[in-house]
């Protein structure tokens, strides 16, 4: 459903991607991982029309596609839940779950959208006192899960999810991943980003590792930690020349302190 | 319903939670004492709505009537919203910039620009009168273009082009009026009389105001109708009746007021339909919410696929053109179109009275209304100090020192928004 080849991404001299291949397939859920500064978001932006790739092509259902703004890759069928939610904290909840996207342009129709608000917000059992009041008022928790709601709104191809289990608690964790799997059940493609590997484990296909903006291997979900591990910090294998490593790496760090 | 399993059914079972009333930890207001204390807690939180500019305008008005009783009378009311609304229709404009978090310094010389436009047009050049008003509000519209076009492609920040704008389109409204420094607008014609002499026919005034408040009525109605049906709380149909009554009681009662001499501008009338429109477009259209996005985060509003330089776009372009018909309205006023036109505190009350009536500075928070409520108190200001007989250096001191406490009630509210969340 959707291929990379040769995605690169160049900050001015920060070298974001370089050479980034994978796949995503219809009904499939492909994880991210990577550590901090790996590339991930860079990535989901450049997925979203967000950045611009500076090397490489993008193909949606078969076809090169040319990701030129956000609004391209939503018609396509690309919906995103961002690392920084994207927002509007001066507007309500039921404005920033259908901006961009609402009901009868000329005349909104807000009884129908707050109505179909709850029914996405409840879904994903949320904890919302009310959708008439400012985002600001939201904690992070619930920002994130208006992120979620709104980009379930349009009925998507292809969700990408950038870490959207940061900030949640126990069971909108458990409905998000719920979720996760329901999407897929329905032949939609899923890629998302965590930290939390109980989480990658629980519901990835496929883990595709991120390493300094380069692909680092493909691992599936029944992987060794330590793979896992040493394929996210480019350590070697086992756990003691991991520690040896940190040692050492300590001791340079001392070394190059004044 | 269901029966309950265990048959005992004597206890009225409890409606299912209304969609939006589910969380236990929020408290609703219910009835009528409710909502009173809904908007107590609203505005301690630093969402002041209209409230500041409608207690000075109190202030204002008590204060100048102790000193001269007839400000208040009749007749100079309806001078009052003559001269309101040309400056008005310029301020709303602004509103739709100050919405993107931009500004637009130029709109007097623009204004300016317009009037010796349509003067020279139509008295000099004998064009016929709506089409060089047509000829005038195009080329404010190619005006704020270019602004927009500056700053979404060049990255010029607004408050730098429409700097040199001022400079420019004065500029050009001397070079048009140079040979003779004024041109007087025929006094009869129906321009002018609009802008100095009709009056919206009493009973006329009456059935508007009549026919407003039934509209407001039946559009509340239809809303809590489409809620209940759809499972959402709504406000007792009380409340909706009262709100509806008050308007229309006020308004008839301003109406009744104005029409004890000369009665309800048209000008003022265009004026006030101008804002229920623009007022329409923020709040209703997708349009509006999009500006309103766009002023409070470009980013996301980006990134949800809205066209954001379209939006600036939008916004510069008709807050060119409100202030092009705002100067084309003066001269109609002045039956002149000189080279003062525009000039002095033309630019600095159009913004000013937006932001007196509550349209935020830094962006995505305003009203139509603003320009309204705001506009009023600025020519509140102007016209008691007239009738004092004191000197404009009193008035730009006052009108000042007014701005100033308008920025600074913004800058808290905003304050106090952040700190209990309602950014
Ligand atoms: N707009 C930008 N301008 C310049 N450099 C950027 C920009 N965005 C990201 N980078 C750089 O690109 C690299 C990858 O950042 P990215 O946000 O993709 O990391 P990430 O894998 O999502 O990390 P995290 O796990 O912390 O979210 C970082 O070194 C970052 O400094
Ligand atoms: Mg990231």
């Amino acid at each position: 459903m959707l291929s990379l080849r040769g995605i690169s991404k160049h900050f001015g001299a920060v070298s974001a991607l370089s050479d980034i291949e994978f796949d995503v397939h219809a009904g499939e859920v492909v994880a991210l991982v990577g550590d901090n500064g790996a590339g991930k978001s860079t990535l989901v932006k450049v997925l979203a029309g967000v950045h611009q790739p500076s090397a490489g092509e993008i193909f949606f259902d078969g076809k090169p596609v040319k990701l030129a703004d956000p609004s391209t890759a939503l018609n396509l069928g690309i919906a995103t839940v961002f690392q920084d939610l994207a927002l509007c904290e001066n507007l309500d909840v039921v404005a920033n779950i259908f901006l961009g996207r609402e009901q009868n342009p000329w005349h909104l129709d807000e009884v129908g959208m707050e109505v179909r608000a709850w029914t996405l917000l409840n879904e994903l059992s949320a904890r919302i006192p009310s959708v008439r009041e400012p985002i600001a008022s939201l904690s992070g928790g619930q920002r994130q899960t208006v992120a979620i709601a709104r980009s379930l709104l349009l009925e998507p191809k292809l969700i990408m999810l950038d870490e959207p289990t940061a900030a949640l608690g126990v069971a909108q964790t458990a409905e998000v991943l719920d979720l996760i799997e329901r999407v897929r059940a329905r032949g939609l493609g899923v890629l998302m980003i965590s930290h939390n590997m109980e989480d990658v484990r629980a519901v990835a296909d496929r883990i595709v590792v991120l390493r300094l903006g380069r692909n680092n291997g493909i691992l599936t979900p029944d992987a060794s930690n330590e793979e896992l591990v040493s394929a996210i910090t480019g350590a070697s294998e086992n756990s003691v020349t991991r520690r040896a490593g940190r040692r050492a790496q300590r001791e340079h760090v001392n070394e190059a302190r004044p | 319903m269901s029966k309950p399993k265990d048959g005992v059914s004597d206890i009225p079972l409890l409606d299912p939670p209304l969609l939006d009333r589910a969380d236990v930890r929020v408290k609703h207001a219910t009835g009528i004492g409710g909502a009173f204390e809904a908007f107590i807690t609203r505005v301690k939180s630093g969402d002041l709505g209209f409230l500041p500019v409608i207690i000075g305008l109190l202030i204002i008005c008590t204060v100048f009537q102790i000193l001269n009783p007839v400000f208040l009378s009749s007749s100079n009311l309806a001078n009052l919203l003559f001269d309101s609304s040309t400056i008005g229709v310029i301020s709303l404009g602004i509103v739709c910039v100050l919405m993107v978090a931009q500004i637009d310094l130029s709109v007097g010389s623009v204004s300016g620009f317009a009037s010796a436009l349509v003067g020279t047009l139509w008295v000099n050049l004998g064009w016929p009168v709506p089409l060089a008003i047509i000829a005038a509000l195009i080329i404010g519209a190619l005006i704020g273009a270019a602004y927009a076009f500056l700053f979404n492609w060049l990255g010029m920040p607004s408050f730098v082009s429409t700097l040199s704008g001022l400079l420019a389109f004065l500029g050009l409204q001397l070079y048009i009026l140079r040979s003779t420094g004024s041109i007087n607008l025929p006094f009869g014609s129906p321009l002018v009389s609009f802008g100095q002499l009709l009056t919206v026919p009493s009973w006329l005034a009456y059935a508007l105001v009549a026919l407003a408040a039934v509209g407001v009525f039946v559009t509340n109605y239809r809303t809590e109708q489409r809620r209940k049906a759809s499972g959402l709380s709504t406000q007792p149909m009380v409340s909706v009746a009262i709100k509806a009554l008050a308007i229309f009681i006020g308004l008839e009662f301003i109406v009744f007021y104005l029409n004890q001499t000369r009665g309800v501008p048209w000008i003022f009338g265009l004026f006030v339909v101008l804002v229920v429109a623009m007022n329409y477009a923020l709040k209703q259209t997708q349009w509006g919410r999009s500006l309103t996005a766009v002023g409070g985060n470009p980013e996301a509003a980006r990134r949800s696929g809205i066209n954001v330089r379209r939006i600036y776009m939008s916004a510069f372009m008709i807050c060119s053109t409100l202030a092009a018909l705002g100067g084309i309205l003066a001269a109609a006023r002045l039956a002149s179109a000189s080279q003062q036109a525009g000039t002095g505190d033309v630019n600095l009350n159009a913004i000013a009275a937006a932001v007196i009536g509550g349209t935020s500075l830094f962006g995505g928070r305003g009203s139509a209304y603003s320009a309204l409520l705001g506009i009023i108190v600025i020519q509140a200001i102007s016209s008691g100090l007239t009738l004092l007989d004191l000197s404009s250096s009193l008035r730009y001191m006052i009108t000042g020192a007014v701005l100033a406490i308008a920025v600074i009630v913004d800058s808290l509210s905003r304050r106090s928004r952040m700190s209990s969340g309602r950014a």
